[in-house]
Parts: structure tokens; sequence; C-alpha cells
């Protein structure tokens, strides 16, 4: 069997479906691995309620563990607590980055209710100008929204703040 | 006018044998409602990044939808799941309220309505979130995150219709007046209310919620130039499983598939 840090090292192995660049262990939603005798329960949080990805994600676990021998796999989907993408490190962010993508700003407090926007300009993960503007909060996956750099003229995803 | 009162044992509810049961269904039709409502306008929105915001919040709502329909099928120990609760429930066994099963109409009805939906959704998620029953405080705190994008977007719609062009104000004023009263039912108290406050600690200040809602409500509605309607006059039922003839069209189209293959998969 394997040991608990050989497992994260596996898990890490497995990509985000439609971010694939960074890992389900980066993106903070593996929240447990609990090994009993021969079987491997692994606990995750889903990003966003209607995420499709998630159940590929449970399916992309289960082969990378089976491809390493571990055959009595249970993936646990557990909602407390919530999936905040301040969990992502500075890493990953950087990694969202050189992929394209503007990484997450810092998530509202808990049951805060605004219905302005706070957060300042995004920076453009290309020339890293702040001379942006937000063209849609929702973007081609729920975690995106998309922008607009008036320097480099690219238009861009940003991870959302959750 | 008066209201009419509001009355829980209705020829058509059985006798609530299971209060919590009912109130999770409550929440989830709600949003699987809506949810599908959205979805309509896949591939038909205005501008493509509305289409896609629309089919996005439409996923979110669906999400949410999925969540309190399992935990329900769960506390009814019937063997129903999510999908059996959403495909293979006749309109009247339904318990959203009204207002989430008005048709489209033009952007804004479908704006109006999502704004109002989205202000009282976020108020009751942060009150659930902070309530003694774990699988619903662990929903309402996930959906609460997402629903706050909804209401941002939804409310800038309101401002940028209202405070638009004279038709886009005149439109907007016109669906706000008529959406208005569907909105008294979101906040009805009954015997299913006291039954969950009392027996799974889920306790809600409906007057609460109200206030806090209609002040969110005239602050945005002020700065979209419109008028906050007056007249008392509200419609309910859709708690009791008294609906509109458009919710039975709406789950004609939604359940077909489900129950003309059921049990299929792909």
């Amino acid at each position: 069997m394997l040991s608990p840090n050989e497992i994260y090292g596996v898990l890490n192995t497995v990509m985000d479906p439609e971010v694939p660049v960074i890992s389900v262990v980066e993106l903070g939603i593996v929240r447990d691995v609990a090994i009993q005798n021969d079987a491997v329960t692994i606990t995750i949080t889903p990003t966003y309620s209607g995420c499709p990805a998630m159940r590929e994600i449970e399916a992309d676990i289960r082969t990378a563990l089976v491809a390493r021998g571990v055959h009595d796999v249970h993936v646990k989907l557990v909602l407390s607590p919530a999936w905040t993408t301040d969990w992502i490190g500075p890493d990953a962010r950087e990694k969202l980055r050189a992929y394209g993508i503007a990484p997450p700003g810092r998530a509202e407090p808990q049951g805060l209710i605004t219905l302005t926007r706070s957060r300042v300009a995004v920076q453009c993960p290309f020339c890293r100008s702040n001379d942006t503007r937000l063209q849609s909060e929702f973007g081609s996956t729920a975690c995106k929204a998309i922008h607009v750099c008036h320097s480099c003229r690219q238009p861009f995803d940003e991870f959302k703040a959750l | 006018m008066t209201e009419p009162s509001f009355q829980v044992a209705a020829p058509r509810s059985t006798p609530i044998a299971n209060p919590l049961f009912e109130y999770l269904l409550r929440l989830g039709d709600d949003r699987l409602v809506l949810g599908h409502r959205l979805s309509e306008w896949c591939g038909h929105g205005p501008i493509l990044e509305e289409d896609i915001a629309l089919s996005n919040m439409a996923l979110d709502l669906i999400g949410h939808a999925t969540s309190l329909l399992a935990l329900a099928g769960e506390i009814e120990r019937q063997g129903r799941d999510a999908d059996k609760l959403a495909y293979f429930r006749d309109a009247v066994a339904y318990r959203n309220a009204l207002l989430v099963e008005i048709p489209n109409g033009d952007f804004a009805v479908t704006m109006v309505r999502q704004f109002l939906f989205d202000a009282y959704s976020v108020l009751l998620w942060d009150a659930l979130s902070r309530c003694e029953h774990e699988g619903l405080a662990a929903i309402a705190a996930k959906s609460l995150k997402e629903d706050k994008y909804h209401l941002r977007h939804s409310s800038e719609w309101v401002v940028r219709l209202g405070d638009g062009t004279e038709e886009s104000h005149q439109r907007a004023q016109q669906a706000l007046d008529s959406l208005w009263r569907y909105t008294g039912e979101l906040f009805d108290h009954d015997a299913v209310d006291d039954a969950v406050a009392a027996e799974a600690f889920i306790a809600i200040d409906h007057d609460a919620l109200h206030s806090l809602w209609l002040t969110m409500v005239k602050d945005v509605v002020q700065r979209a130039t419109l008028t906050l309607p007056t007249d008392p006059a509200m419609r309910r039922g859709g708690r009791r499983g008294f609906h509109t003839e458009s919710l039975g069209h709406m789950l004609a189209a939604m359940q077909i598939v489900a129950r003309s293959h059921p049990g299929a998969s792909w």
C-alpha cells in the first residue's frame, strides 16, 4: 500500500480537466486522504456547485490510483468547509498566470453581501498591465470571468475569487 | 385590499408527514425551476456574453438544486434521489414559489425576476448558513458564494435597463409591476417553517428577511430610476402545489427525456 505522502504525490499528477496546469491538490479540492487496510478514501470538495468537471475529476483520481496498484478507491464529496480560491497557493497562481489566466484575488469574507465590485482592475497575465476592463463575470467555465487588456489588446480569463 | 390568508391544509397537499423533506423540496424546487428557466435562454441570449452568463447561472442553480434534492431524498428514505425527485414528480408535487416559474418573457422580465429572487436567495442562504442543521448549513454556505455573483449581475442589469433608454426603462418597469405580485409568497411562513424550527433547528425570521430584502430591492430600484410597486395584492400557492399553467409546460419539456427513457445513461 502506498503511504499517504505517496498518494498525495499521485493526486498531484491529476490535473483539473478545465485548467490543466494545476492539480486537484494545488486547487485545494483534496480535503483528506484516509487509508484503511487496502481501501483508500479520498475526500474532495466541489469548486462550483454545478461544475460538470467534478465527475471527471472523480474518475481521473480513481484511474490514477488504480494505475499505481490501489484498487479499492472511494471518492467522498464534502461541501463543508466550502471551497475557496484562497486555498490556491502561490506556485499554482504563477502556473495559472503563465497559462494566460489571471489568478484570483482575495475572496470576500463569508456572509458579506455587496452589490458593487470590491476589486480593482485585474492585472493582464500577458503584459502585466493594469489597464484592463471586465467584459463579463461569467466566462467559458463557472470559475472564470472574461477581461480585456487595453495595453496588449488581448482578451483574457480571470480565475474568479470565491 | 386584504390579502388572502395563507392556509396550510390545502386540498391538494397531503398532510405534512415530513416537514424537513417538505422544506428542502421548497428550496430545491425554487432553484431547479429557475435554473431551467434560465437554461431556456441558451442560444437565445441578446449578446454572446449574456448567453454564457445565463447558462452559467443556470448551472449553479441546478447544482444547488441537486444538493438540496439529494438531501431531501436521503431524509425521505423512499429511495428517491435528486434525479427521481426532479424528473418524476408532476407539477402538483412541486413546491417552488410561483415567481420562479413565470415564463422568461423579454430580457427585462428575466432579469427583474432574477434580481428579485437573487436578493431573496442570498439573504436566505446567509441566514441558513448559520442554522443548526449541518447538511443544510453546508449547502447554504457553498451556494451563497455563487449566488452573490448572480445578485451582482442581475442588479447591475436592472440598473442598466431601468436607467437606459426610454424603451428599456418602460419594459423594466412593466416587468417589475407584473412580477411584484409574486414576491409575497417568498416570505410566507407556515406550519412547515414552524416544524423545521422546532425539529431541525432551521429557524428563519421571515419578517426580518423581508425587511432586509425590501431595503436591498429599494436601493437598486431607486438607482434604476424605477418606481417600486405599491399594490399589496399577492398571488401565492406554489408552496402548496397550486401552480400556474406554465409550470406544467415547463416540466413537460424538462422531463420528457428522463420519462421516455427511464434509467438511461450516456
